[in-house]
C-alpha cells in the first residue's frame, strides 16, 4: 500500500504506479543470477544442489504468499485453505511426472521380451508399478489424463480454480465472512487431506506421489542442472506473479478490493457486486497457488496428503503476517525469511542451546519460537518486517486512537496503516 | 404527479418490536423532502429498507419509471439502479485518498473486468477535481480520507454520492458534527442536487430543515405522523406533543 497511495493517474505505467515492481524484479533477477553462478549446474559449485532446490522451493512459497496477501491483505478474506490449492497444483503435475517416467521404465523392462508388448500390457505395467503400494493394479478414473502433459498442466490451473470457484460461490453467496469463512476454508483443506489419505482416493493414499524430481526422458541430465532450470522457472513465475498482483491492486480494482476489506457493506451501496469481486480474487489466488505448487513439488520430489493439512495454510497466513500484509513485498519477505529460517532450524543446523538443566533442541522448539514471533509481531509490530521499509521511506501514521480503518474483521488495524 | 419512489404498507419488526409500522411514503422525481422524527422513530430503518439492507415483513417498495420492485434486488443492484445513500455515521474508505474515494464512486461500469481494465480519462479526473472543489476538499485530494475531520468526511461522503449521480439520494443526518457555515454549505449542495434528482434528507435539526425549504414528513413509531410544509407540521398538535414539545 505504500505504493498505491500515489494517485493512479492517466496511463501511468505500472512501474510508477507501483514502484516496488522494478525494485523487486531487479532483486529477483540478481538473486537468480547469483545462485546460478554459485551453483553446481552452470557455475562454480559453491552452493549445493540441494540448497539450490531449497531456494527454488522458497521462491514458490513466496509466490503462494503473494496470493495469500492478495486475498487476505488486500481483500480481507482470511482464507486458511490456500495451501490446499497449492497441493492440488502439485498433485496435478505430479501425476504426469510419475506416469510418464513409469511408462518409460515399464517400456524398457518389457522391451527385452520376445514379443513386443501391447499397449494394454504397458498400461497394466504402469498401473501395477504406481498403485502396487495401495494394493491395486488399475488406473483410477482421475488418472485418465495423466499421460498428457498439456492436459495435466491445464489441470494445474483448472482444478484449484474450479474448486475455489465452487467453494467461493457457495460461501460468498451466503455472505459467510470473518472467522466463519476462515473455519470453512480450514474444513475444506482438512476434508481434502483426509480424503487423499485414503488408499482408494486414487492418489496413492498416504504414500503420495514420489520421484517427482526425475523429469521423464531426461535421466541423463544431472539434478544439478535440473535444479537450476526449476530455479529459473520459479523465479520467472514469482516475477510474473508479482507484476500481475501489482497490476491488480494498483488501479481502481485495487481500490475496490481494499474498500471491501475495510467496509464491504459500504461498497455494496456504491453499487459494486462485492461477492463477485471476492469470488474473482479467491479464484485468481487459488490459481496462482496451484501454479506455485506445480513448481514446488518437482523440486521437493514428493507430495503426500500431509502437505495439505490445515496447519500448512495457517503457516501461510503467519508468513504473510510476519512479512506485513497489504504490501506485496511484505508477503514475499515474510515467506522467504520464515521458511528459510524454518529450514535452518528444523534441518538440525541450528546449534542446540544447553541450559545445564535442559537442552533446547531447535528441531522441536522452532515451532514454539515461530508461534511466539507471530504473537509478538501481531502485538508490537503489526506492519511486520515490511514495515521496516516505512522507516526509510518515512511515512506518518494516522492517529486514530486505536480504531481500525473500517468496521469489518479483515479491516486494516490502525497500526497496519500508513500514510 | 408521477412518483419516483413509492413505499406502501411496509412493516418491519425486530424481535417482536415494530420499528416500521404500515409506513407509506411517496416522492417525485425531482423533489426535496425532509424526514424528521424523534430518535428511534424508524428513519434509518426506512432507508435500510429502500436500499435493500433490511427486508420488510410486508408491504411494497417500487422505484423508477417502470415501477420495479426493490424488494427482490440486492443492495448493489439497487445502488446501480440509481439509489444513493449517505449513512448517519460518515463512512468513507479511510485507508484511501480522497481522489480514490471519489473515483470509486464515479458512475461507471461496476463489473470486475471493466474495473480491472479501467483507466481514468481526462474527463474523469476533471470530474473528480470538480467534485472535490464542490465539497471543499480540492486541497485534500491526495490525502487519505482517514486524516480528514469529521465534517470533511461527511462532505466526502456527500461528494461520493454526487459522483454516483443517483436518481434518488437518501441522506441520513448530514449535518451532524458540522459547524454552522458547513451546515449552510451542505444545505446549498442538497438544494442544488434536488434540482436534477429526488433527495430525501433525514435531519434532527429544525433550523437545518427550515433552510431546506421543502415538504416535511414527520415519522413517529414507524409510521407517518404528519406531512406538509415546515410551518404546517410544526403547528400540528400531535407533532408538538411527540417531538417538539419534549
Ligand atoms: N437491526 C436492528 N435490530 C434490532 N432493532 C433495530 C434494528 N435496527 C433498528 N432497530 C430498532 O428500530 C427502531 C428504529 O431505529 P432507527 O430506524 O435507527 O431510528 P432513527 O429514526 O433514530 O434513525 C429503534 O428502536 C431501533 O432500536
Ligand atoms: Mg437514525
Amino acid at each position: 500500500m505504500a505504493d498505491v497511495t500515489l494517485s493512479p493517474g492517466r496511463r501511468t505505467p505500472l512501474a510508477l504506479r507501483y514502484p516496488s515492481v522494478m525494485i523487486f524484479l531487479a532483486c529477483l533477477a540478481l538473486f537468480t543470477l547469483g545462485v546460478t553462478v554459485l551453483a553446481e549446474g552452470f557455475g562454480i559449485g559453491v552452493i549445493s544442489t540441494s540448497f539450490v532446490k531449497t531456494l527454488g522451493k522458497t521462491l514458490c512459497l513466496c509466490l503462494v504468499a503473494l496470493a495469500m496477501d492478495l486475498v487476505w491483505g488486500y481483500c480481507g478474506i482470511l482464507s486458511l485453505g490456500h495451501m490446499a490449492f497449492f497441493g492440488l497444483g502439485g498433485y496435478a503435475i505430479g501425476m504426469w511426472l510419475m506416469y510418464a517416467r513409469t511408462e518409460i521404465i515399464v517400456a524398457e523392462s518389457l522391451a527385452n521380451q520376445p514379443l513386443p508388448p501391447t499397449p494394454e500390457e504397458i498400461s497394466q505395467g504402469i498401473a501395477t508399478q504406481i498403485f502396487g503400494v495401495v494394493g491395486s493394479s488399475e488406473f483410477p478414473p482421475i488418472w485418465a489424463f495423466a499421460h498428457s502433459l498439456p492436459l495435466q498442466l491445464a489441470a494445474v490451473v483448472l482444478v484449484p480454480g474450479l474448486l475455489a470457484l465452487v467453494f467461493g460461490w457457495l460461501a460468498f453467496r451466503s455472505r459467510v465472512t470473518g472467522v466463519y469463512l476462515s473455519i470453512l476454508t480450514q474444513a475444506m483443506t482438512l476434508a481434502l487431506s483426509l480424503y487423499l489419505f485414503q488408499n482408494d482416493s486414487g492418489l496413492r493414499g498416504n504414500n503420495g506421489l514420489s520421484g517427482l524430481q526425475n523429469l521423464p526422458g531426461l535421466d541423463h541430465v544431472p539434478q544439478s542442472t535440473v535444479s537450476i532450470w526449476f530455479l529459473w522457472a520459479s523465479a520467472f513465475a514469482l516475477g510474473a506473479g508479482y507484476v500481475l498482483c501489482a497490476w491488480v491492486v494498483s488501479g481502481k480494482f485495487g481500490s475496490v478490493i481494499r474498500a471491501i476489506r475495510d467496509d464491504e457493506a459500504r461498497v455494496r451501496f456504491l453499487g459494486y457486486p462485492v461477492e463477485v469481486y471476492k469470488l474473482f480474487i479467491f479464484t485468481l489466488t487459488a490459481v496462482i497457488a496451484g501454479i506455485a505448487g506445480a513448481l514446488y513439488y518437482p523440486q521437493a520430489g514428493i507430495i503426500n496428503p500431509a502437505e495439505i493439512a490445515p496447519i500448512a495454510s495457517i503457516y501461510l497466513a503467519v508468513w504473510v503476517a510476519i512479512g506485513g500484509r497489504g504490501r506485496l513485498y511484505g508477503a514475499v519477505i515474510g515467506a522467504a525469511f520464515v521458511s528459510l529460517l524454518s529450514t535452518w532450524f528444523t534441518g538440525g543446523q541450528a546449534p542446540d542451546v544447553n541450559l545445564g538443566f535442559y537442552t533446547i533442541e531447535w528441531v522441536n522448539w522452532w515451532t514454539v519460537l515461530l508461534g511466539l514471533s507471530f504473537v509478538a509481531v501481531t502485538l508490537f509490530a503489526p506492519k511486520g518486517i515490511g514495515g521496516l521499509v516505512d522507516l526509510i521511506v518515512d511515512r506518518r501514521s494516522p492517529d486514530r486512537h486505536g480504531a481500525d480503518l473500517g468496521p469489518d474483521e479483515g479491516a486494516l488495524r490502525e497500526k497496519e496503516a500508513e500514510r | 404527479m408521477n412518483t419516483l419512489l413509492e413505499v406502501s404498507g411496509v412493516s418491519v419488526s425486530f424481535d417482536g418490536f415494530r420499528a416500521i409500522n404500515n409506513l407509506s411514503f411517496q416522492i417525485g422525481p425531482q423533489e426535496l423532502r425532509a424526514v424528521i422524527g424523534p430518535n428511534g422513530a424508524g428513519k434509518t430503518t426506512f432507508m435500510d429498507i429502500v436500499t435493500g439492507k433490511t427486508r420488510p415483513d410486508e408491504g411494497r417498495v417500487t422505484y423508477g419509471e417502470r415501477s420495479q420492485s426493490l424488494l427482490k434486488m440486492s443492495e448493489s443492484e439497487i445502488a446501480r439502479a440509481g439509489v444513493g445513500r449517505k449513512f448517519q455515521r460518515p463512512t468513507v474508505f479511510e485507508d484511501q485518498s480522497v481522489a480514490d474515494n471519489l473515483m470509486m464512486a464515479l458512475k461507471k461500469d461496476r463489473g470486475p473486468f471493466a474495473v480491472l481494465a479501467f483507466r481514468p480519462s481526462r474527463a474523469d479526473e476533471a470530474r473528480v477535481e470538480e467534485l472535490a472543489g464542490e465539497i471543499g476538499l480540492a486541497a485534500a485530494l491526495h490525502r487519505k480520507a482517514g486524516e480528514l475531520s469529521h465534517g470533511q468526511k461527511q462532505w466526502l461522503e456527500i461528494g461520493m454520492l454526487l459522483a454516483q449521480d443517483p436518481q434518488l439520494l437518501l441522506v441520513d443526518e448530514p449535518a451532524a458534527g458540522m459547524t454552522v457555515s458547513e451546515r449552510e454549505h451542505t444545505t446549498d449542495i442538497l438544494v442544488e442536487a434536488a434540482k436534477t434528482r429526488a433527495v430525501v434528507v433525514v435531519e434532527h435539526d429544525m433550523e437545518f430543515v427550515r433552510r431546506l425549504g421543502c415538504k416535511v414528513t414527520v415519522l413517529h413509531e414507524g409510521s407517518v405522523l404528519a406531512e406538509g410544509s415546515i410551518d404546517h407540521v410544526t403547528s400540528d398538535g400531535k407533532v408538538i406533543e411527540v417531538y417538539l414539545g419534549r
